[in-house]
């Protein structure tokens, strides 16, 4: 270990990365009057100059050369199907995109903004109690997050109101709601903002998907569809709809990202800063690993920086906060042949597939027309909706048509038996562009035994730090899922009125492909639950191992929902962040006895 | 061939070159099938900008506009990828962070793995194209009559592309199947990106789909459900197409 080469003074909590949990978190520790430090890998940036129109509307740079996300030249992880296999380098971005730089992952997400079914939270009681212990397959190791759906009812509520999202409830306070989603989770009042208007592709879907007797509403969309004051006084322009937006920091000041939402307010308290390019290697902690004592840095010039803290709070993309734990030694790290261990156990993904509409000729659909949330989509086929006993697996998706825009390189749905190239694929780029409509499933991924994190032997990142080590495939639950989410995504695509459709999905036998595209919602590795045999942090986010050391992110996920994750991150972050100001700052210490 | 001697065969094709077009301008880069084919695609196909290669040497410069033709043929659909100013495009990429791999893991061991794991070659993008395109041209040469690409008939340049594109042609230096890989990606990209990267001139790609680029404002016309936009593409630059 090389010798520290500065020393900073005390503070009281540092926050390891500047995304989304690490705004929430500094927010709420400043509040309670704590000085903070937030040390950021990547560097700074915001609104204007570095989303600004017209250089942001550029596919090219940011959607296809991927501007704003982590660079692989500095860090990566290795990739490998079983735990038989050898990883490789995820050597150039694919299969997800994770963030860097001041504002994360929230930077340039969608804003799909949603909370988690009920039912979603205590997933395997929920499952034993309804189907018997046996419909659980032996290898799958799903459990329970260990806190309920009216426990996180507020900070769902908060985090909505902070996002100033758009949408219409469809239970409230459990009366349901004529034009909501009659399937989730009671809400305690409506969304902050009406939902965004539908682009016909999405109306389409609506009918279609009414007509068969399913029942279609809005996504909820942290893209703002009015102007909106935010409770912090930050402000929200509306949406015009510029079809930049996954990918893409919005010109517009309407997507909900740390800048537009919280960082105004939060980087001008005094007990509050903020360093960019500042990598944490490793988190400092006692010779039992009970008590962290600060985080260990290396700055823009390449000097080591010790930064005492009494509270660390892990605050980035959650591969990292993984990766973290292990190469900090805090908590045991998850062996798959044992089953024992709990670092990196439980890592899982999402599953998506779909349907592509093909329109004629007297039907634009306009595709550019674009929002990165919102559109018509249905829940019936999520979480415990339907009787699983028939189907046998378990989990679901949503279906929907969320026109996120019409980039011609990315966003090109051209028929499966259209050359790559020629005469004939630019033929095919002219009749299809303008008049195709994409209906989305998303859906659930489980947890199994043999799908997990750790470190890798032989690769190493920028720092000489070995590199992380991700071991997944698909399994055949998930498989059964899709196709069956996906197949009924197909009847809704024929009822539209397009001429052909065609579906996609993943088959049994695939594996995981890392050059394609999926999502960005990486879960697992640091998951949360009731018992330290289990889990890596308890109910509160607090590691059983150090009480001083809380772990934010999808990485407390014991497996994947339905929906996108974002959603829930920020609820768990705001009710963590509750626990450590009412309890514990006044008696540091475990918040739940082991 | 090692690597000096491949310069030096390269400066002797250019000095001959040279000698032989007394004004180097783009249009002596024109690929001799495209000025034998009709008359009517060789005008479409003449580009009327200039533009001197960067990274490329003038062989694969010839090349390069043969392979993009092929791949993205100016016809009675709209223009070709020539036309576009693709080449133009994926000389600059290779003079970028792309072409130099720079945010890619670049460090070994490289070993060979699925293809689900994703592009596990030491060679940069750059590289590829070096490799990849004197490896097309000396299996030309020897498969017909000692032409290079370039002058082959255009049946025979779409098949040895569909060569490549099916991992058919097995080269010792690079992957024929990773080289067509990036050479379509970037014509694709060259082809549909905005104009300031140096493809889709005058917004040439946009036009023929209906795709209005740099808009990035379409509030009016969410609710025109079934109504065509009505306005033509911008650009980032400025500049209506």
């Amino acid at each position: 270990m090389a010798m520290v080469d500065i020393k900073k003074p005390q503070v009281d909590a540092v926050l390891i990365g500047f995304g989304w949990t690490s705004a929430i978190m500094g927010m709420e520790l400043t509040e309670a009057g704590l000085k903070v430090v937030a040390l950021e890998r990547g560097e700074n940036r915001d609104t204007s100059p570095d989303f600004a129109y017209p250089l942001i509307a550029d596919e090219l740079t940011f959607g296809i050369r991927h501007k704003l996300f982590q660079n692989l030249a500095r860090e990566t992880l290795t990739i490998r199907h079983s735990p038989k296999g050898k990883a490789v380098p995820y050597r150039q971005l694919g299969s997800f995109l994770p963030g860097t730089g001041v504002g994360g992952a929230g930077v340039h997400w969608n804003g799909q903004h949603w909370r988690v079914l009920p039912e979603e939270l205590r997933l395997k009681s929920h499952m034993t109690e309804r189907y018997g212990k046996r419909f659980i397959p032996a290898d799958m190791t799903i459990q329970d997050f260990g806190v309920s759906y009216d426990e996180l009812e507020p900070y769902f509520n908060q985090f909505e109101r902070v996002c100033g999202t758009s949408g219409k409830a469809g239970n409230l306070n459990g009366t349901i709601v004529e034009g909501g989603n009659p399937f989730e989770g009671q809400r305690s009042s409506e969304f902050p903002l009406p939902p965004l208007a539908d682009v016909y592709g999405a109306s389409l879907f609506a009918k279609a998907a009414k007509d068969l007797s399913y029942h279609p509403f809005s996504e909820p969309a942290a893209n703002a569809s009015r102007p909106y004051t935010n409770p912090y006084g930050a402000q929200l322009g509306p949406c015009n709809f510029c079809g930049y937006c996954e990918r893409f920091g919005c010109y517009m000041y309407a997507k909900a990202s740390p800048q537009t939402t919280i960082l105004p307010i939060l980087t001008k308290k005094p007990n509050f800063e903020l360093r960019t390019q500042s990598n944490v290697v490793r988190i400092n902690h006692d010779a039992q690993g009970k008590r962290a004592t600060g985080v260990t840095y290396i700055d823009a010039q390449g000097r080591e920086v010790f930064q005492p803290a009494d509270l660390v709070v892990l605050c980035a993309y959650e591969l990292n906060n993984t990766r973290l734990l292990l190469l900090s030694g805090i908590g045991k790290p998850y062996n798959p042949a044992t089953g024992k261990g709990v670092v990196g156990r439980n890592y899982a993904y999402q599953m998506t597939g779909g349907v592509a509409v093909f329109f004629d000729k007297d039907k634009p659909m306009n595709p550019f027309i674009g929002t990165g949330a919102g559109g018509q989509v249905i829940d019936d086929l999520n979480g415990d909706h339907f009787d699983h006993a028939p189907l046998g697996f378990i989990g679901g998706g949503y279906i929907g048509v969320i026109q996120t825009g019409g980039r011609p390189i990315q966003q090109m749905s051209l028929p499966k038996d259209t050359p790559q190239w020629g005469a004939k694929w630019k033929q095919a780029i002219k009749d299809h562009y303008l008049y195709t409509v994409n209906i989305q499933t998303h859906g659930t991924v489980m947890a199994h035994r043999d799908n997990y994190l750790d470190l890798d032997p032989t690769y190493r990142d920028v720092f000489g730090q070995p590199l992380l080590r991700m071991t997944f495939d698909w399994k055949e639950n998930d498989i059964k899922m899709t196709q069956y989410v996906t197949g009924k995504a197909r009847e809704i695509a024929r009822a539209m009125g397009g001429k052909s459709i065609e579906a996609k999905m993943k088959q049994f036998g695939d594996h995981y492909d890392t050059r394609v595209y999926q999502t960005t919602h990486n879960v697992g590795g640091t998951i949360m639950g009731d018992d330290p045999k289990s889990s890596v942090v308890n109910r509160f986010l607090q590691t059983w191992d150090a009480h001083n050391v809380f772990v934010m992110g999808a990485g407390v996920f014991p497996q994947n929902i339905g929906y996108n994750p974002t959603g829930l991150v920020g609820a768990l972050a705001y009710w963590s962040a509750r626990a450590i100001r009412t309890s514990y700052l006044k008696t540091p210490g475990p918040l739940v006895q082991a | 061939m090692s690597r000096s001697e491949k310069s030096s065969s390269r400066r002797d094709f250019l000095c001959k070159m040279i000698a032989l077009v007394p004004t180097v301008s783009v249009a002596a880069y024109l690929p001799f099938s495209a000025l034998r084919t009709s008359t009517a695609q060789a005008q479409t196909n003449s580009p009327t900008q200039t533009y001197s290669p960067k990274y490329f040497t003038l062989e694969e410069w010839v090349f390069l506009q043969a392979a993009c033709e092929r791949l993205i043929p100016a016809d009675e659909n709209g223009p070709g990828a020539v036309e576009l100013g693709v080449p133009e495009f994926i000389d600059r990429e290779m003079d970028g962070p792309f072409g130099h791999a720079a945010n890619w893991y670049m460090q070994g061991p490289f070993a060979t793995a699925q293809p689900e794991l994703g592009y596990q070659s030491p060679l940069t993008p750059r590289a590829v194209y070096r490799a990849g395109i004197a490896a097309v041209d000396a299996h030309c040469r020897k498969m017909f009559s000692n032409k290079s690409f370039s002058e082959l008939p255009i049946t025979q340049q779409d098949s040895v592309l569909t060569g490549l594109e099916k991992d058919a042609l097995d080269f010792d230096n690079v992957s024929g199947k990773s080289f067509f890989g990036f050479l379509l990606q970037n014509t694709k990209e060259g082809y549909l990106a905005d104009p300031i990267h140096g493809g889709n001139k005058n917004m040439g790609s946009w036009k023929m789909i209906g795709f209005p680029g740099a808009r990035a404002d379409f509030i009016d016309w969410v609710d025109k459900y079934g109504a065509r936009y009505p306005l033509s593409p911008v650009g980032i630059a400025g500049g209506k197409g």
